[in-house]
């Protein structure tokens, strides 16, 4: 996945083949998107409003004052930034040269600020930029844990529908062993053995029993809801104080790092949870393409047969970075509980096991991939609530509807075309 | 994987390959191929599946009984304490699902002595009517998790003809039904169209289309078309009362219309599948979209229509909550059918026959859960176990037969593990 964002932007050789018809999809959603947007935020609107956003938060080192903008020209200046990028799309599509990554985040971005300008418009509040991105990277938590998850094993060719199960069961035995233990941290140390357990499940009956795995995946999160739910309604409510009431986990502000203007108190001020997931994303990323255990993995993923015969065990791959997988959505699990210091709920993980899965796909099974995807999901998620205390013109379902329909978009091509592992949901039987 | 099912018992090598079609064969051989039939039939495995099932439960209910606990903590001093109190337990909770589901000897009219058997009669309908949508699909290899937004989708279709429009009797049905079932195939057809035209995998673009049409619902009740007038709660007007399916039995009974829509749904099925021109192609597509497509059958039209005609019975569900069994269209309309939808055509193998008695066991399960939660306390979520377990079990034949030490058929442990898995499978092969 790399290679392709780092493509060198040569021409196809002139080879005796001919080239695939130049598609212009891509181009004509990036320019329809900005345009409709330029309307909607930028000419539409009545002209004389003031927007104002906040940077710093109150224990900030360095204060930065409270600014405003013009509404109207800042949206409209925006919109025509993301209007241009849509040209330089159809410029590379011409030339079928590959677009960086870069685009899509820059053209993402402006959008985004455009339709925050537009609104809060008019508003006496500030938007607070800071705690807007720092609620978005903790939403996107068990997201990132998540598309990691299904990401580990849909690379070795075991598809995971069974995210959500495993997100559930790491938060129920985080919340119970910190409970128990009164520590927090001794729960994050148990909600992986959750998430793995699920996932033996899975494998048990995909790979000895041959089962579809999306017919598993999907009857494990049912199972793993209702055993869950079920002990929940039993052991728990009755003994609710010495087995779910969790400790929460501490923020741990990394001296200096957390007192940087704006991405200070975002990234460094954060808990272990999160501290993790930076160590857990950079060390898949490296390891998925740079290194002889990721090499063995896609290999296994892509074809199966061809690993096999130079003596990669194909089963036993799988398996174990499926398990690997489940350990590392349980972890995710405990953002539900513990970070939160919540008590565990029925159902507690509402649907972000399949939106991880969607982030994974998003991010093109790769683990940058997937976390620039989760953190998507994760603004879209809070940006819901912070305009629902200030008050705007769009209602909160729709806000909380457009990362589905992101993604749906995104599944159909129009971001580009994703590819799965080839063997994906493939037994592998000699 | 034949050392998957470690069969003590397996007839000897001489029998083994008397398959049981051979007719002139000994007398002796026809009968011990009849015996091998019934013990490696699918009927048997099924009803072990559901036993077995019911006991990993029945460790549950047990496991979470406070009197089991008390009796367990002196175990070894009076073992007959533990298994007596386990016996009330386990019987009471399972005693009470069953006077739930079936017949409740202990009421005092003959009417409220039948009444459970008609209640799972009502909740078995929406589960059957999606039930069959989805067993098409993924019989024409089309994994659809979408039933869930489909029947919401068929709600609010069918909601708003009930409750807005002022028609004649039959009328005023018919177009509620009608409306309901194209509801649920525009939204279905969204995902049909997108895997013909770009290739997007259905099961993320139904899992999305599930989450906005949640969303959707919720939005719709905000505004003042579809809420009731002087509520503040998300909730439409009652439907007309000629909208509604009438009731088969008397005011006494939930007990509607859609009933016989389901039975009349279940028989058209079986027509499409098994005796016209489009099932043979749905069925071809399902086995080898490469030889359908070799065969001259325009695969990406199978796919467009399989997911309408699934939508189509998904939105007859929707119809028989809301003009039926509910008569509001409300956010929670859709409850948790279309999930449960997907295992009751997993537990019917995607037959029209076997999803409606899988829909009538589920129904059983529902009602009789509620029974068995208000008279002896334990949370109807076990009911999500036992469902859960059945179609695990159900989807891996080699793990029963292990279990029960039952002979394989044909000596092959593996063979049928890959019947319920060959379409989906063979598709992402594709």
């Amino acid at each position: 996945m790399s290679a392709v964002a780092t493509a060198p932007a040569a021409p196809a050789p002139a080879t005796g083949k001919p080239l695939p018809p130049i598609s212009y999809k891509a181009p004509i959603a990036y320019t329809a998107v900005a345009a409709v947007a330029l309307l909607l935020f930028g000419i539409l609107p009545a002209s004389g409003k003031q927007t104002a956003f906040t940077v710093s938060t109150s224990t900030d080192f360095f204060q930065i004052e409270r600014f405003t903008v013009p509404s109207k020209l800042t949206a409209i200046v925006l919109c025509l930034v993301a209007l241009g990028l849509s040209a330089w799309t159809w410029q590379a599509a011409r030339t079928r040269r590959k677009v960086g990554i870069w685009l899509p985040a820059v053209y993402a971005v402006a959008l985004i600020l455009a339709l925050l300008t537009w609104a809060v418009a008019g508003k006496n509040q500030a938007l607070p930029l800071t705690s807007l991105l720092q609620g978005s990277l903790f939403l996107a938590v068990p997201l990132v844990f998540g598309a990691l998850a299904g990401l580990l094993s849909e690379r070795s060719g075991i598809i995971n529908i069974a995210i959500e199960g495993q997100l559930l069961a790491g938060a129920f035995l985080a919340a119970v062993v910190a409970t128990i233990t009164q520590s927090a941290y001794l729960g994050l140390l148990a909600a992986p053995i959750a998430g793995a357990l699920v996932s033996l499940l899975l494998v048990a009956f995909a790979i000895k029993y041959i089962v579809d795995q999306i017919i598993v995946g999907v009857v494990l999160n049912v199972l793993v809801v209702g055993i869950t739910s079920y002990l929940f309604s039993t052991v728990l409510s009755d003994n609710a104080a010495t087995l779910n009431s969790p400790p929460r986990l501490p923020t741990l502000p990394i001296p200096v790092l957390s007192e940087i203007p704006v991405i200070g108190p975002v990234l460094f001020r954060q808990t272990a949870l999160v501290y993790l997931m930076y160590v857990v994303v950079i060390v898949l990323q490296i390891m998925v393409f740079r290194s002889r255990w990721g090499l063995r993995l896609r290999a296994v993923g892509e074809h199966p047969k061809a690993a096999d015969t130079v003596g990669i065990k194909v089963n036993r791959t799988r398996v174990w970075n499926t398990l690997l997988g489940g350990a590392v959505a349980g972890l995710g699990g405990a953002f539900f509980t513990v970070a939160n210091g919540l008590a565990f709920g029925k159902e507690m993980t509402g649907g972000k096991g399949y939106i991880a899965l969607a982030a994974m796909i998003l991010g093109r099974w790769s683990p940058k991939g997937a976390l620039a995807a989760a953190l998507l999901f994760g603004f879209a998620d809070n940006l819901q609530v912070v305009l629902g205390i200030i008050g705007t013109p769009i209602p909160s379902q729709i806000m909380l509807m457009t990362p589905y329909v992101v993604t749906i978009f995104a599944v159909a091509g129009l971001v580009g075309r994703v590819r799965a592992p080839a063997a994906e949901g493939i037994a592998y039987v000699k | 994987m034949s050392e998957a099912t470690p069969a003590p018992d397996k007839p000897t090598g001489s029998t083994a390959p008397a398959a049981p079609s051979r007719r002139d064969d000994g007398l002796e051989a026809r009968a011990q191929g009849a015996l091998r039939e019934m013990l490696t039939s699918s009927w048997l495995v099924t009803v072990l599946a559901i036993v077995l099932a019911l006991v990993i439960s029945a460790v549950l209910i047990a496991a979470a009984d406070p009197e089991v606990q008390d009796a367990a903590g002196y175990f070894f001093a009076r073992p007959g304490d533990f298994f007596s109190a386990v016996g009330s337990a386990v019987g009471g909770a399972y005693l009470a699902l069953f006077q739930g589901a079936v017949f409740d000897p202990g009421a005092n009219t003959v009417a409220r002595q039948i009444r459970p058997i008609t209640e799972t009669m009502t909740w078995s309908v929406p589960l059957i009517l999606a039930g069959l949508g989805l067993g098409i699909g993924f019989r024409a290899g089309m994994f659809n998790i979408g039933a869930q937004g489909q029947i919401i989708l068929g709600a609010i279709f069918a909601g708003y003809i009930g409750f807005a429009w002022d028609l004649p009797p039959v009328l005023h049905l018919l177009l509620g039904v009608i409306g309901a079932a194209v509801g649920g195939a525009i939204w279905a057809g969204i995902a049909g169209v997108l895997k013909a035209r770009t290739g997007a995998n259905e099961v993320i673009v139904t899992i999305m289309l599930n989450n906005i049409a949640v969303y959707l619902v919720a939005y719709l009740l905000t505004l003042t078309s579809f809420k009731r007038e002087g509520s503040n709660n998300p909730i439409s007007p009652v439907i007309g009362e000629n909208a509604a399916y009438p009731l088969l039995l008397g005011s006494q009974f939930r007990l509607h219309l859609g009933f016989v829509v389901a039975i009349l749904a279940a028989v058209f099925v079986w027509w499409l599948m098994n005796r016209s021109t489009l099932g043979f192609a749905f069925r071809a597509v399902g086995s080898n979209p490469s030889a359908a497509r070799t065969a001259g059958m325009n695969v990406n039209r199978v796919y467009i229509l399989v997911m309408v005609i699934a939508g189509a019975f998904a939105g007859l569900a929707g119809s028989a909550q809301v003009l039926g069994t509910e008569k509001v269209l409300t956010a929670g309309v859709a409850a948790s059918f279309g999930f449960d939808a997907i295992t009751v055509a997993l537990l019917g193998r995607s037959k029209p026959l076997g999803t409606f008695f899988a829909g009538l066991l589920f129904g059983a399960l529902r009602a009789g859960g509620f029974a068995m939660q208000s008279r002896t306390g334990t949370p109807i979520d076990i009911v999500l176990v036992v469902q859960s377990l059945v179609v695990l079990f159900i989807a891996a034949p080699p793990l029963v037969r292990a279990v029960f030490r039952l002979p394989s058929p044909g000596g092959r442990g593996n063979a049928p593990a890959a019947e319920l898995s060959a379409p989906v499978v063979k598709e992402a092969a594709a």
